[in-house]
Parts: structure tokens; sequence; C-alpha cells
């Protein structure tokens, strides 16, 4: 394959007479593909082969698993488009995990499948999966592609509705009959959605009402999550919070997109969230929800949510509207076009009673721990913050260690928390962290993980060492499933069940796959070791021996309302 | 409450899965799906009667609009529609007693389709709630086999003003 980029346009020509495996390449060349994720296998072999002598890199993972987190680290880091690439049968179901994450975070993927030969499927043949049927209700869409003449519109159609609207993951499963034909004619590559018009314009008239509640109110509050991020809109948000003195707390994936060290930055709020964006929202008297669907971890008991306030949405997703809580005024489109004009409606208004209220709620309730005993996790999260200049881009797996990141960072900037929200997905951390690092060969990136979601995709790290991805993977061990250990500490009489999580030496483990290796267990070499992490120019382990039994607080219980959380050693 | 939700969608593989599986997926209890054609060879036409309150069913329309291969959704609650179902049934009776469901029949403007020693088959379209009511008649005989295709509707038009003749 010696042709250059071809033209957007759809009437390009001189694909008759490939196949559909040059046609498929063509096309990802066509999208801006540089980097892609994935894992041979018999029915995608016909691809491969074109890959041999192609100008995208192809990063060979450990596991089809590994391969969709890390499509997924690479997109939250850039905002592009993730791609990945699985055999038929067990390779594809073994994308399922990542699709479903990507799902429920609203990221960009498309994820290319091969299968049987198309007069074998429903044959039960060999390595033999219905994919479009596993994978359909946790992906924004899917396709599966019989005949060589359709390859190359789906592949458009997949990219397209990928990244727009509320962004998502697509599937193109693909019988190896349709990548080993070739194109007898030119084919027909415009795209064919007449039921796809995501709505991103927002309406005037509805943004002019959102201005003037928001300019009527004394005690306002930005409630921001990912979408904000995703539309590129952190700046504009920033602008308004500033123009109007309105306090901002973000859900976990809006993290970064208001920087934390602002007088107006109220942290995280939801159920592990800071006492002070909780209190804020139960009292404010105008809630602006941008990019955010009041997930159950965000509102605690809806009954009692916000319960004073005027609630505004703004969402590109006409089905977040009312979902869960009922919207005063809705305003659907991108998050980009209705901020910008917003933002020259709303007034400049001194609101120094409620922002001195925050202030006085943010100086009595910080998050904090004691630091005695044990190493505790949290110190080792502040002093990578503290060393990195909050500028490092972090992953997470799930459980305490990410609340705790998600505490004591310190964020700063959009893209730099990597991290599963919606889905929970244990094992997330460690290939989205190399996936983040490919996509900025420069970044510090930092895969903050707990010893049993990092136990889950560790063997990742070897993929991190064959392309020579600086990645450092702090793995915060407390030898229990922490989360689950907590809840079993505060609601289940400390009876803990299956919590006891045993690790090996994870620094032994790393050397003998090739990266460096650091153990810390003192509270005074805990400094130099995470210096001698960053200094490192590859790929290092850091084990961390942590206090056990540590718990994330504060803590809203399951089904009560924001304000009834239980502060710990916060009170 | 009861509402027609009808759904122009692309024809194409896997549109009766994906609109099938969101509603199971979301915990929408579907009363009825009828699937067929349209004027268009490049469009099918869903009718959907679902039962909920006003919350579920305005989750149930934004869920269906953003299924891809969904093109259009409409409600019907909110408008003039003529909607039918089409029943066949087997009804057990003598040949004594077959005038009696033959008159019924009748009274319901349905046809007998098929005779029997000791049933008939009829055939009736109309409101579920007509069917429902033949229905219920027609136990008194007994029922041996029944089937309905479910429930398919269409707007009135504005502009003529015929009320449904029943």
């Amino acid at each position: 394959m010696t042709r250059k980029k071809t033209s957007k346009s759809a009437a390009a020509t001189g694909y008759m007479g490939i196949s559909g495996a040059e046609l498929l390449h063509e096309m990802l060349l066509e999208q801006g593909v540089e980097t892609m994720f994935g894992y041979p296998g018999g029915m995608v072999l016909p691809f491969f082969d074109v890959l041999y002598s192609s100008p995208i890199k192809f990063v060979l993972t450990r596991h089809e698993q590994g391969a969709a987190h890390m499509a997924d680290g690479y997109s939250r880091a850039t905002g592009k488009t993730g791609v990945v690439l699985a055999t038929s049968g067990p390779g594809a179901t073994n994308l399922v995990t990542g699709l479903a994450t990507a799902n429920m975070d609203s990221i960009p993927i498309v994820a290319f499948t091969g299968q049987v030969r198309s007069h074998l499927i429903g044959n039960d043949a060999f390595q033999e999966a219905d994919i479009t049927g596993i994978t359909r209700p946790v992906v924004k869409h899917n396709y599966l592609v019989k005949r060589v003449e359709d390859l190359g519109r789906t592949v458009r159609e997949a990219f397209h509705i990928a990244r727009t609207g509320r962004p998502g993951p697509v599937v193109v499963d693909i019988a190896i009959d349709a990548t080993t034909a070739k194109l007898a004619e030119e084919p027909d590559l415009e795209l064919r959605l007449p039921g796809y018009k995501p709505q991103t314009v927002g309406n005037v008239r509805q943004v002019k009402l959102a201005a003037e509640a928001i300019n009527a109110s004394e005690r306002p509050v930005l409630y921001v999550g990912g979408g904000v991020v995703l539309a590129g809109a952190s700046d504009l948000m920033r602008a308004i919070a500033t123009k109007g003195s309105i306090p901002v707390t973000t859900t976990l994936l809006g993290l970064g997109s208001f920087d934390e060290s602002s007088p107006l930055a109220l942290q995280m709020l939801g159920m592990h969230g800071s006492a002070s964006a909780n209190f804020a929202v139960q009292d404010c008297d105008c809630l602006i929800a941008v990019g955010a669907r009041f997930d159950d971890r965000v509102t605690g008991n809806l009954a009692n949510f916000a319960p004073n306030a005027k609630i505004i949405h703004i969402d590109v997703d006409p089905a977040s509207i009312s979902k869960n809580v009922v919207v005063d005024i809705p305003v659907v489109g991108d998050a980009k076009d209705i901020l910008t004009k917003m933002l020259p409606l709303i007034q400049e208004k001194d609101r120094s009673p409620w922002v001195s209220r925050i202030t006085e709620w943010k100086r009595r309730y910080p998050f904090r721990y004691d630091a005695d005993g044990h190493i505790k996790p949290q110190e080792v999260i502040e002093t990578i913050g503290k060393m990195t200049d909050h500028d490092a881009v972090v992953a997470t797996g799930v459980g305490q260690h990410q609340m705790w990141s998600a505490q004591f960072y310190g964020w700063r900037r959009p893209r730099q928390i990597i991290t599963s929200g919606g889905l929970g997905t244990m094992g997330f951390g460690c290939p989205a962290s190399i996936g983040a690092q490919f996509a900025l060969p420069g970044a510090t990136v930092i895969d903050i993980d707990g010893d049993g979601s990092f136990s889950m995709t560790m063997v990742e790290v070897i993929t991190a060492v064959q392309y020579q991805q600086p990645v450092k993977f702090v793995v915060l061990d407390n030898g229990f499933l922490g989360m689950v250990r907590q809840w079993q500490e505060m609601f289940y009489g400390r009876r803990y069940s299956s919590v006891v999580h045993k690790c090996p030496d994870f620094a032994g483990l790393a050397r003998a796959f090739g990266a460096h290796g650091i153990r810390v267990s003192e509270r005074s070499e805990l400094a130099d070791a995470v210096g001698e992490m960053l200094k490192h120019e590859g790929p290092v382990v850091l084990h961390a021996e942590v206090e056990p039994e540590e718990n994330v607080y504060p803590m809203v219980p399951a089904g009560k309302s924001l304000h009834e959380m239980e502060l710990g050693k916060l009170a | 409450m009861r509402h027609v939700i009808s759904a122009l969608v692309q024809n194409q593989p896997g549109v009766l899965a994906h609109v099938a599986g969101m509603f199971a997926a979301r915990g929408f209890n579907i009363d009825s799906l009828v699937v067929g054609r349209t004027e268009s060879p490049d469009l099918s036409r869903m009718t959907i009667v679902v039962v909920g309150d006003d919350r579920v069913l305005e989750q149930v329309r934004k869920q269906l609009a953003k299924l891809v291969p969904v093109v259009k959704v409409r409600d019907f609650g909110e408008v003039k529609y003529i909607e039918r179902d089409l029943l066949l049934v087997r009804v057990a009776v003598s040949a004594e007693r077959r005038p009696e469901v033959i008159e019924l029949v009748n009274l319901f403007r349905g046809r007998v389709v098929d005779v029997a020693r000791s049933s008939v088959m009829v055939e009736l379209s109309g409101t579920e709630d007509k069917l429902e009511a033949f229905i219920d008649l027609a136990r008194t005989y007994g029922i041996r086999e029944l089937a309905r295709t479910g429930v398919i509707a269409m707007a009135r038009d504005q502009q003529k003003a015929a009320e449904e003749t029943e």
C-alpha cells in the first residue's frame, strides 16, 4: 500500500480492485488513525498482513481487555478516537468489559472484530460468537459487515457515530470474506444515517432562561461532569464561574475541568465527595449541571437532593434530561456551543456572603488523614501530587485508592484524570495509563492503583516494557480489597468475607517483567521512593505497603442524603 | 397509562433485537410490539404499546430516538389516531349452538373463516377494547386457540374531520 491519505469526500476513487483488508486500512488512514491496540487471530489475518507495511503503529497487548482499556485511555488523554482490533470469538468477547467501560463514560472508541466466514455465521463455527448480539447493550452502536461493498461506508459511519453527539464505543464486526474479497467496483462511501441527528446547537431561548436564573440566584453552584471535558468546554466553564463568582464542584469524571487551587473550587461531590461540595449542593438556590447525569453516586437520596435549588441541566443527550432528577431548565446541546452563548449573558455579581460560607466549610472540613503508624495511602497520593506539580496524567483502578486519588492529587487541568467512573471497572488503571502514555509520549503518566485492581491487569506492564512506555505504576497495597472491606466494616459488623488479598512482591515481579521495581514501607523513605520512580526513564512499579484498615471519608451511606455524610476523622 | 408509540426504523438486520433489547435492559414493559413494512423499502414501522407514567414514557421516547437505526418516534398520546388489532380465534361450539356464535361475530363485524364439526374460527379486527369484549363473550363457549397481531396505529389526517365509525 503506497497510496497517500485520501480526501474526505464521499467521491473518493481508486478503491476498485483492492481487498477489503486494504480498504479497511485506507479508511483508518483517512480517519487519521496513528495508533491502534489489539491482538491478532485467525479471522483478522488478512488485515494484519496489510498492517505489516503500514504507517499505523499497532500495539500488541497481552489481553484484549487491556487493548480496549488502552484505546480508552488513549482517547481520554487526548480526545482522539481510540481504535482497538481483536479476532472473532474469545478475542471479541474479551473486549466486552472495555466497551462497557467506555460506554458508561461516553468515550469514543471504534472496535474492529473478526468474524467467521459469512456463510458459516450462525453455524457454531470455530471461534464464532455473536458479537453484535453480545455487545449491543454496552455500545453506542454496532455493525456486522458481510460484504466488502459495505465495509468502507460502515467504517466512516462508525467513526462518525463514535465521536459525535454524546460519544461512545462502536463495534464493527467483519466477516473474514469481506476482508479477503476484492472490490469489483468503486464502493459507495456516503453515510446512510437517517436516524442519527445529534442535537448540538443549544436553543437560544433556553440559554437565556438559564442565564436569567443564574443571574437571579444568590447561592448558585456549578456541578460539572465529564461532558464538559469531552466537549472541550472547560475554559468556558471556568470563565463563567469566575465572571459570576460561582463555586464549582465536579464529578469524578469532571475532575481537572476546574483548577482545585481556585477559591471557588469545591472539589468532588457525592458519596466520597468533599463536605463543602455536598453542603453547598444541599444549600444552593440554583444548581447548574453541565455535562453531568445525576448519577446515584453523586446525588445520594434523590428525594432530598439539592432541595432548595432551581435546577438547570446542560447536556448533549436529551435522554439524560429529567432521567433521575426533574429539571427546571433543560438546555440540550453541545456544552461548548451553549456555554459560548451563555458567557456574555452572565452578570458579574458580588456573591461574597455565599463564597465566604463556602470558604468556611472548606476551612473546617478539608480532606484529611492522620499521618501516623503505617504509611497512609492518602499521603502517597499527596506526595505524588506535590512532586509532579499536580501536572501528571493520572490513571486509577477502582476502589478506595481511586477515591483517595480524586480527593488528594490536586487536579489542575482537564484530561488529567483517567478513571472508570460509571462502570467502576477494576483493572482499568494499568492498561489505560499505557494507552495515555502512547498518546502523550513526553508526559508523566502515573497509574495510581490498588493491589486488587492492579492484580487484575498487571500483565500489561509487559506491554509497557516491550514498547518502552515509561509509565509509573504505583500500587497501594493494603492487603485487602479495601472498599469492600470498608463496607463490611461499616455495614456488616466487621465480618471480613473474602477480602483478604495476599500480594506478591510487585517490585520483584516488575523486575521479572523487565521494568524497574521499588518497594517502600516506611514513611521516612516515601519521598525518596517517589523521587526515584519519577526520575527513572523507563516503566516503574512502586509497591507501597500502606495502612491496612484506612477508610475513605467523608462517606454518604447508600440511600442517605448528601448532607447526612459520615465525616469520620474529619468531624 | 397506556401509550401507543410508533417508530420508523431502518430496515436492516438486528433492529428488532436492538429495540427489544433496549426495552428489556431499561425495564420498560411492552404490551405489544408489531413490526411491518412501510411504503419505503428502506424503512420498517414498529408500533409499540407501553404502559407507564409520563416520566417513564418520556424516557421510552427519548431512549428509542437515541438508537441509531431509529429514524422517527411518535407518541400517539396527544393526537387523534386510529388503532387496529387483528384477532384469530377458534371457538369451541357444537353445530346446534353455532348460529349463536355467528350472530355474535356479525354483531362485532367479524367473519367466520373456518367451520369444523365442533368449532369455528373467527377473524376480527378493531381496537384492543373491542377484541377483549369479544373474547370475553366467546369464553362462554370455550376458546380452543387464540392469536392476535398486536396493535398498529396511524394518526388521523388533521384536515379531514371524519370520525371513526364503529
